[in-house]
């Protein structure tokens, strides 16, 4: 080896050993080791949530299961920014998370990305989960998630601003455009609705509102002209000039409330207990309003479900950890539903009996899901939901006639669906 | 009898010998480079071309055939056409836009006699910023749609309302956030290439222009500097055309809001964003691909189209 290279000629068999090590170091460098100690490490991807005191608990959760399972470490894995992306993108990988969060769709399922969990459920739990959940995680009869957390959103307004204007909390959208309106001042918009005028925001709930669906028994239903009215209600408000927009953080965050930069906001009920810090007992809230005399009140059912990767070398002990993590563990839900953003647990025996959902608004949030949260089937993807959004911003933004449009987006939802029923 | 042979048959094993061991150094040199250039180029491309005649759902496995539907899908979505009729406008402003700035620019710096250096730094310091950093910055503090944003505030000094900057079509002031921000982070970098062209012009074409009594800015700058810079300009031209076929970031986080599907980035989305919400949010990643191969195709093209306008690859002076 000390010889000096240039006098001894490098022999094909040297080379060959040389390549040899210096790719499998290369390999071997990028490929993740599965035990530590002899320790199996399974890693679990969350997305960041807001709140304070979320990190340090998801932490705290993992450290607990390995002081009740110490052949396991749970290495969490906490991830800012786009995590859609980035979690799908670990997912064709062999080295994804073993556990993760997200949102069941049914291409998951057919790529075989998310391991089948019906084992996991007892008939106690099964019965005790909300009906919904297990419906909306379940493909073809399989269920492949466990909801974590419900979400549902909140119309958040100040009493006092609402007696000062001679105004009831809004019963019809009508009403509540003129109430955004005459809460307007130069220095405060009435409404917040998302920097993009309520594209993102209201892209289903609208519709709802006015009794419209978007995907049932497999067949896009939305293209009637009860949406395209609802589309149409959304493009005057963008236009009454009462919307805020351009504001620092989007419509999921509560600070365009509670700054004062919006007199009245839509957000989920997650921001409830920092709204409520800041409004105080002034605060108050209401599940979005019907369309019209024709529509319903109606609120997104909407949160994080705990899936495992089916590509991963445990998916039984990465099981067993969900299980006992998302099933069997009360303490933890109840702590991370009401311990940080207020979310509703899946679970309707802590839903029906946490303390901290005893407040007036969470209470009363809690009861407005059960009766009008609504939500998309797996069925519905994220092309879909891109070719309605451009509709809606054409007709919002650009003016455009929205049964045209409306029509068009159906066209374009059908041919995904076509593609994903093939 | 015997011995001529035996020496020209080692000879002979010498110089194979010898080959061999040119040979063995020639691939060794040469393996490196090669073996980069198939594995992050060709087997991507390759691996590319054959997912974008798949159906490739939530997977990047070729092998369920389509033949060329991700290309007529593509070709038959408006939104599609629309970010290629985005980007054409945005590209057919900006690149003369950012041309005629960095060169005002460089030429200013070019004539101070004291300060170049400082001006030069200054001027160049954006470069270094990133566009996520300067997009966020211009959405969040500079052109935010509050009355307390810096543009907004500015605006109040002349008693005017607040403007939403970004998120309404009618005025469309977001092309304002998205052409002063880019504008802003490149033209500092063209301006340097500038520069380093201005010198090179030799003092004795000014001094002999001035003995054939061209007099005045204009006509130097139209018969002297201009040609002289030709390299230059046009090595800027094909850059600055290329990069703004790539327009991504800024877009992506201006218009993108809480997610890139957000309804303000219908406003003007650029193919680059089209094709990343169709293979990172929708996960089909056989039309992502498709939609990759067709914007490299309009790039070849249109550099292709501009290299033979302005005669790139062709001798100095024509």
């Amino acid at each position: 080896m000390a010889t000096p290279m240039l006098t001894t000629p490098v022999t094909r068999r040297q080379m060959l050993k040389t390549f040899v090590f210096a790719g499998g170091a290369l390999l071997s460098g990028c490929a993740r080791s599965d035990y530590i100690d002899g320790k199996l490490v399974l890693t679990q991807w969350y997305h960041q949530y807001g709140e304070k005191g979320t990190f340090q608990a998801v932490h705290r959760y993992a450290r607990e299961y390995t002081r009740v399972n110490p052949h396991i470490i749970v290495k969490v894995v906490w991830i800012p920014g786009d995590y859609g992306t980035k979690l799908a993108t670990a997912l064709l990988t062999p080295d994804g998370p073993d556990v993760f969060e997200s949102t069941l769709t049914q291409a998951m399922v057919e790529a075989g990305q998310t391991a089948p969990l019906n084992d996991l459920f007892t008939s106690q739990d099964l019965a005790d989960f909300n009906p919904r959940d297990i419906a909306l995680n379940s493909v073809n009869g399989k269920i492949y998630g466990v909801k974590m957390i419900d979400d549902l959103g909140l119309l958040y307004y100040r009493k006092s601003m609402l007696q000062s204007a001679g105004m009831q909390p809004p019963a019809t959208l009508d009403e509540l455009m003129t109430l955004a309106a005459k809460l307007t001042t130069p220095q405060r918009k009435g409404l917040f609705l998302g920097n993009d005028g309520g594209i993102t925001a209201m892209l289903n709930v609208l519709p709802w509102s006015a009794g419209a669906d978007f995907l049932v028994n497999s067949q896009i239903v939305f293209n009637t002209p009860r949406t395209v009215l609802a589309y149409q209600k959304l493009q005057q408000l963008n236009q009454g000039g009462s919307l805020l927009m351009g504001a620092a953080s989007d419509w999921w965050d509560p600070s365009a409330f509670t700054s004062g930069q919006a007199a009245m906001q839509w957000c989920g009920m997650w921001a409830y207990p920092a709204i409520a810090r800041a409004v105080g007992s002034d605060l108050g809230a209401v599940i979005w309003p019907p369309l019209d005399a024709q529509g319903v009140p109606v609120t997104f059912l909407g949160g994080w479900t705990a899936m495992v990767n089916a590509n991963r070398p445990h998916v039984e002990e990465a099981k067993k950890f969900l299980q006992w993590q998302w099933i069997q563990n009360r303490a933890i839900q109840t702590d991370w539903c009401v311990g940080y953003g207020f979310h509703v647990p899946p679970r309707l025996s802590l839903a029906r009996t946490t303390p901290k959902l005893q407040q007036p608004v969470p209470a009363y949030a809690v009861n407005m899901l059960g009766k009008y949260g609504k939500a998309t089937p797996p069925l519905w993807n994220a092309a879909m939901g891109s070719d309605l959004t451009n509709a809606v911003t054409n007709i919002v933004k650009l003016g455009q006639p929205a049964a045209q449009q409306v029509a068009a987006a159906a066209d374009m939802c059908n041919r995904e669906l076509q593609r994903e029923l093939e | 009898m015997n011995a001529p042979a035996t020496a020209t048959a080692q000879r002979k094993t010498q110089a194979m010998h010898k080959n061999l061991q040119a040979g063995i150094c020639f691939w060794s040199f040469l393996m490196p480079a090669l073996a980069g250039l198939v594995l992050f180029m060709a087997i991507p491309m390759v691996w590319g071309f054959l997912l974008s005649l798949s159906h490739a759902q939530n997977t990047i496995h070729p092998g369920h055939f389509i033949g060329a539907r991700n290309y007529t899908d593509l070709l038959t979505d408006p939104e599609f056409l629309n970010s290629l009729w985005t980007i054409l406008v945005f590209t057919l402003f900006i690149v003369p836009a950012t041309f005629a700035f960095s060169l005002w620019l460089a030429l200013a710096v070019h004539s101070i006699p004291k300060g170049k250096a400082f001006f030069r730094t200054v001027f160049f310091i954006p470069t270094a910023v990133s566009y996520a950093a300067a997009s966020l910055i211009a959405r969040m503090s500079f052109f935010s749609g509050t009355a307390s944003g810096f543009a907004n505030h500015l605006v109040g000094l002349f008693g005017m309302q607040p403007v939403q900057w970004i998120g309404t079509a009618s005025p469309p002031w977001y092309w304002l956030v998205l052409v002063s921000v880019r504008l802003w982070l490149q033209v500092g970098f063209y301006m340097i290439i500038f520069l380093a062209a201005l010198q090179e012009i030799p003092r004795s074409l000014y001094e002999a222009a001035a003995l054939d009594g061209a007099t005045g800015g204009w006509t130097v700058l139209r018969f002297i500097t201009l040609p002289q810079l030709r390299n230059a300009s046009v090595s800027i031209l094909l850059l600055n055309l290329i990069a703004a076929f790539q327009a991504f970031d800024e877009f992506y986080n201006i218009l993108g809001g809480s997610g890139s599907s957000g309804g303000n980035i219908g406003l003007a989305r650029p193919p680059l964003v089209y094709i990343y919400n169709v293979a990172l949010s929708s996960q089909d990643f056989g039309r992502g691909a498709a939609g990759g191969f067709i914007i490299t195709a309009l790039i070849v093209l249109f550099t292709l189209v501009q290299g033979r306008l302005l005669g790139f690859g062709s001798k100095e002076g024509r």
